[in-house]
């Protein structure tokens, strides 16, 4: 039976200085719900932060309390795990925009009174950056030993390197890429579609029409999961097998069918149709080379920190080429990377899928990191 | 397993950038950062050895060598150093020109195949050589490019590869005077240090 944290508990933290976000927009206040695993040794030099995906949260780990499903990551965050909590200080929060508790598109903006919906400010990977930053600053954390993140995740570990590469020890970039292409653009546009095109999103003021668009919700984490997903592990999972009688069928008249319609379903009552949207735009704008116009060699030779890339075998959403673009950056720049193409048949969700070599090569590295900060401390 | 640890150490630079291809699990990385203060990278196709470098502190990329090296630059390291892999390559002689572009020496060992032993393996009792420096046989062995030393100095005057230095020795590093004075027929490992430079 493999340690497990525990029960946990998220806490809010509040930020009462004003933000000027990178798309011109600009909150006055925010709050961010962040939940922490093991402890902050005496010179804070052990804390390693957490980034989440695209529908991702702060419960990335250990269990709510009276709750039997643990958070996203917890079969990689966890005493002696590959992120070993008897070893660093784990923070892991829910991003600005977010629906789980963080200020976003649910959350009442204080110059109407009314939720923001909408009207929430415009996002982007570098605006998650600087709020996680002041998070840091308000756990007096100066320097993470790591950053580390899978997919939408493993972009703000890669942006943390480059706008903070004093305050980083090791970025893992996990299943990512250096920004879309048109496919991925693609993707996240026929899910957006289907959110606005349903009659019940009223333009974003689904609230205040006393309504939801459950079923373009649905049908964008529909799409999404496909692209999650390889054929083999559909094959493998659903095949052609009809529908389980067990369940409720509606209709369906294949077990895949039924399968996605009960992620939909469930994805719809969970997530926020505004900060779907809003979280999809971070993810086509993510390109820090646009902004500096420069490659993406040039752009992270100012690193400092260590790099792990990871890839998994049979992922198209982010495929092994696009973190290889990343790693012969890396290369080019002279930076410390090292790189692994892992081999799994679970798509892109095999970062968050138990696999024993995955879970060696990353915990080699974040152990090694960690027998590493003594030195680091005695440098300085 | 050859032991590689003393030669190869005397023909590498302090503070230099070092590629090691096929670096397994960096033992050879680990000792030149720890005498040479080198830049070390390895590339490595077994996850497993991959690990094992990461454990270390070591910087590694999987890549299977068999597709060159399209991901480096022209002159980005010093040295570029591969131990007893050429043989197992597909196209040595591209991996050989890739390893003089990337880098501006390489250093090659490889084990040589008109050794005494399997010379009177093959051309006595008429067998494949299968030995402690050959030891897989014919018919399932990563060895699929065996070459003895004038071979390869054959190919090195073809590319148009200087030689700059060359070390023979048996399978535990060890020089001989018979390995010294006929090479190529009591030299059980061929170790070479070359450029394109002229």
């Amino acid at each position: 039976m493999p340690k497990t944290l525990g029960v946990i508990k998220p806490t809010l933290v509040a930020f009462e200085e004003p933000i000027e976000l990178s798309r011109g927009g600009r909150l006055s206040r925010y709050d961010l719900i962040v939940e922490t695993y093991g402890n902050l040794n005496a010179d804070k030099s052990n804390a390693v932060l957490v980034c989440h995906a695209l529908s991702g949260n702060h419960h990335a780990a250990g269990f709510y309390d009276g709750e039997t499903k643990p958070g996203w990551w917890d079969h990689y965050i966890g005493p002696e795990k590959s992120i070993d909590t008897d070893l660093f200080f784990v923070v892991s929060l829910n991003n600005l925009g977010g629906c789980s508790g963080s200020t976003g598109p649910l959350s009442t903006n204080p110059e109407t009174g009314e939720p923001y919906g909408p009207e929430f400010p415009e996002i982007t990977v570098d605006d998650w950056v600087h709020t996680q930053a002041r998070l840091a600053d308000s756990l007096g954390i100066v320097r993470f030993a790591a950053v580390v993140g899978g997919s939408l995740g493993g972009m703000q570990a890669m942006q943390w390197a480059i706008n903070y590469p004093e305050r980083i020890g090791a970025a893992v970039i996990i299943a990512a890429a250096p920004r879309l292409t048109a496919q991925n653009i693609a993707f996240n546009e026929i899910a957006r579609q289907a959110i606005v095109r349903d009659p019940n999103f009223h333009k974003g003021h689904y609230n205040k029409h006393g309504t939801l668009p459950i079923s373009g919700v649905g049908l964008a984490r529909m799409i999404g999961h496909i692209t999650y997903l390889s054929d083999i592990s559909m094959g493998e999972k659903f095949g052609r097998d009809l529908p389980r009688a067990d369940h409720d069928s509606d209709g369906a008249n294949f077990a895949i069918e039924q399968y996605l319609r009960y992620q939909g379903q469930q994805f719809s009552e969970r997530f926020d149709a505004n900060t779907y949207i809003l979280m999809t735009r971070a993810l086509d704008y993510f390109d820090p080379m646009d902004k500096k116009k420069k490659g993406l060699a040039d752009l992270l030779r100012p690193a400092n920190s260590k790099f792990l890339v990871l890839s998994f075998s049979t992922d198209w959403r982010f495929s092994p080429s696009r973190s290889e673009e990343i790693v012969e950056a890396l290369v080019q720049a002279n930076r410390q990377v090292s790189y692994a193409r892992l081999e799994s048949v679970h798509g892109h969700d095999a970062f968050l899928i138990p696999n024993p070599i995955y879970e060696r090569i990353f915990e080699s590295f974040m152990n090694r990191l960690h027998s590493e900060l003594g030195a680091i401390n005695s440098d300085q | 397993m050859i032991n590689n640890s003393e030669k190869i150490p005397k023909w590498i630079h302090e503070n230099s950038r070092v590629l090691d291809l096929g670096c397994g699990e960096g033992q050879l990385l680990a000792q030149l950062i720890r005498t040479h203060n080198i830049d070390g990278l390895g590339l490595e196709l077994d996850p497993d050895k991959i690990s094992i470098c990461l454990t270390q502190g070591l910087s590694v990329i999987q890549h299977d060598l068999n597709r060159g090296l399209p991901n480096f630059n022209d002159q980005q390291f010093d040295t570029v150093v591969m131990t007893q892999t050429l043989q197992a390559i597909r196209r040595p002689d591209t991996l050989l020109e890739e390893m003089l572009r990337v880098g501006q020496e390489a250093i090659v060992t490889f084990p040589n195949f008109a050794f005494l032993r399997n010379r009177i393996q093959l051309g006595i009792y008429g067998h494949m050589p299968v030995n402690p420096q050959l030891p897989h046989p014919w018919y399932n062995t990563p060895n699929i490019h065996l070459s003895t030393f004038t071979d390869f100095e054959d190919l090195c005057k073809n590319l148009v590869i200087r030689i700059l230095d060359k070390d023979t020795s048996d399978l535990s590093g060890r020089h001989t005077l018979l390995g010294r004075i006929w090479p190529n027929i009591f030299g059980e490992v061929a170790m070479y240090r070359l450029t394109k430079e002229l």
